[in-house]
């Protein structure tokens, strides 16, 4: 691929998406955007960037960024989140929303909405318990596709064994074809939206609980501060942020902080401005 | 070290399951069918069994109802691994006393997050 290809696919996707594709990626570049030149009708790449350099077509543009993105995701992926939000989370927000009895929580870049219909799932296990609450399961992905496929609610055999406990296939799912289809009232607990997070995010409204994992690791620190910084806008005092197992808040914003022992789990830092203020008079 | 029990009456799927479970550390042992599989768990109980359905002179579900009645039966982990994948047949391996089902085809991540879940990791 010639090197101004390659700069003007990497900036494309880096602007729409925040994605970061740094030189050593180009042969990922080529074998995603290959399909993509293909269902274009076109022979090769260059074709590709010589007809992104003319006259923009947008849904060009998007079929890129999408074809660049990655779209991994399993049922209760890592595991431990899960059980940290079951175990630690919730008691403590049903507790503290007892009045309410509602609880908005947020999977970013959803992807097909394993994490989403994760939660839902984990909520509906926990029974009597949380009878007459509200929950309210938001989830957004970039891709439209994605948006689709985890509004179907529709995995192929091999998704739903990745992750997902035999006795909640049983549970939740119907056999459609070869492929699962959570049931409706699972999928009621969840709603999708395409959504970009370098976006403005203040429309999606307020969310107790984030799950933004595995999503700052594609961003520039500049972006990944951004965008956290965007979220905690979003949440409450006592709202709580998960990211995924190689992403962190240190050293990007003062915005979260780690909750202590806790893996992935971070809180809103109350005194934004004043721990950074001590910061500075202990330094 | 955990032992598995690897019960399938193909060869190649005995051999690819076998090398996937060593390197998760289990120590593995082999049967070509149920009624083989019955010799060995009266021999010694195994922490874990990955199970066929269909094999000759004894199907994976009958060899499941006889070993939850055997002495220390209830004991091992049985995670079913076979290309039956309809509803009916995974209700009635869980009724019958199975812990986890795999459809075939399967992979080493499948292998690794069943054996988690059910605690054998």
């Amino acid at each position: 691929m010639r090197v101004e290809d390659f700069d003007l696919f990497s900036t494309l996707v880096k602007q729409r998406s925040g994605l970061v594709l740094t030189k050593d990626k180009a042969y990922l570049l080529e074998s995603r955007l290959m399909p993509v030149a293909r269902k274009w009708q076109m022979k090769g790449l260059d074709e590709l960037a010589q007809a992104m350099r003319g006259r923009r077509d947008e849904a060009m543009a998007r079929d890129i960024t999408e074809a660049m993105t990655t779209n991994e995701s399993s049922f209760f992926r890592d595991q431990k989140p899960f059980d940290l939000f079951r175990q630690l989370v919730l008691p403590s927000l049903t507790e503290a929303r007892a009045a309410k009895r509602s609880l908005r929580v947020w999977s970013a870049a959803c992807s097909s909405g394993q994490e989403a219909y994760s939660l839902a799932m984990l909520l509906a296990e926990e029974g009597p318990k949380l009878a007459g609450w509200k929950f309210d399961i938001v989830g957004t992905d970039i891709s439209a596709e994605m948006v689709e496929r985890a509004r179907a609610g529709l995995y192929t055999q091999f998704e739903v064994q990745r992750g997902l406990p035999i006795t909640l296939l049983v549970k939740h799912f119907k056999q459609s074809g070869d492929k699962w289809q959570l049931s409706p009232q699972l999928r009621q607990m969840a709603s999708f939206r395409e959504f970009n997070l370098l976006g403005d995010l203040s429309g999606l409204g307020q969310f107790d609980v984030v799950f933004c994992r595995n999503v700052l690791i594609y961003f520039d620190q500049p972006t990944k501060a951004r965008v956290l910084d965007q979220i905690a806008r979003l949440m409450p005092a006592d709202g709580v942020l998960f990211l995924g197992g190689a992403e962190t808040v240190l050293g990007i914003t003062d915005r979260f902080k780690p909750m202590d022992g806790q893996r992935g789990l971070y809180v809103i830092n109350k005194p934004a401005s004043a721990a950074a203020g001590l910061k500075k008079a202990a330094g | 070290m955990k032992s598995c029990l690897v019960v399938d009456d193909s060869r190649v799927v005995r051999k690819v399951a076998r090398r996937i479970l060593e390197e998760l550390q289990f120590s593995c042992a082999e049967a070509e069918d149920g009624r083989q599989a019955m010799e060995y768990c009266a021999r010694t109980m195994p922490d874990a069994i990955l199970l066929d359905w269909n094999m000759p002179v004894m199907t994976g579900i009958e060899f499941l109802r006889r070993l939850r009645k055997m002495t220390g039966g209830g004991e091992p982990k049985v995670v079913f691994c076979t290309t039956e994948n309809d509803l009916a047949h995974i209700q009635e391996a869980l009724s019958a006393g199975a812990n986890e089902y795999i459809m075939k085809p399967f992979d080493s991540d499948i292998i690794q997050t069943k054996f988690a879940q059910v605690g054998l990791l």
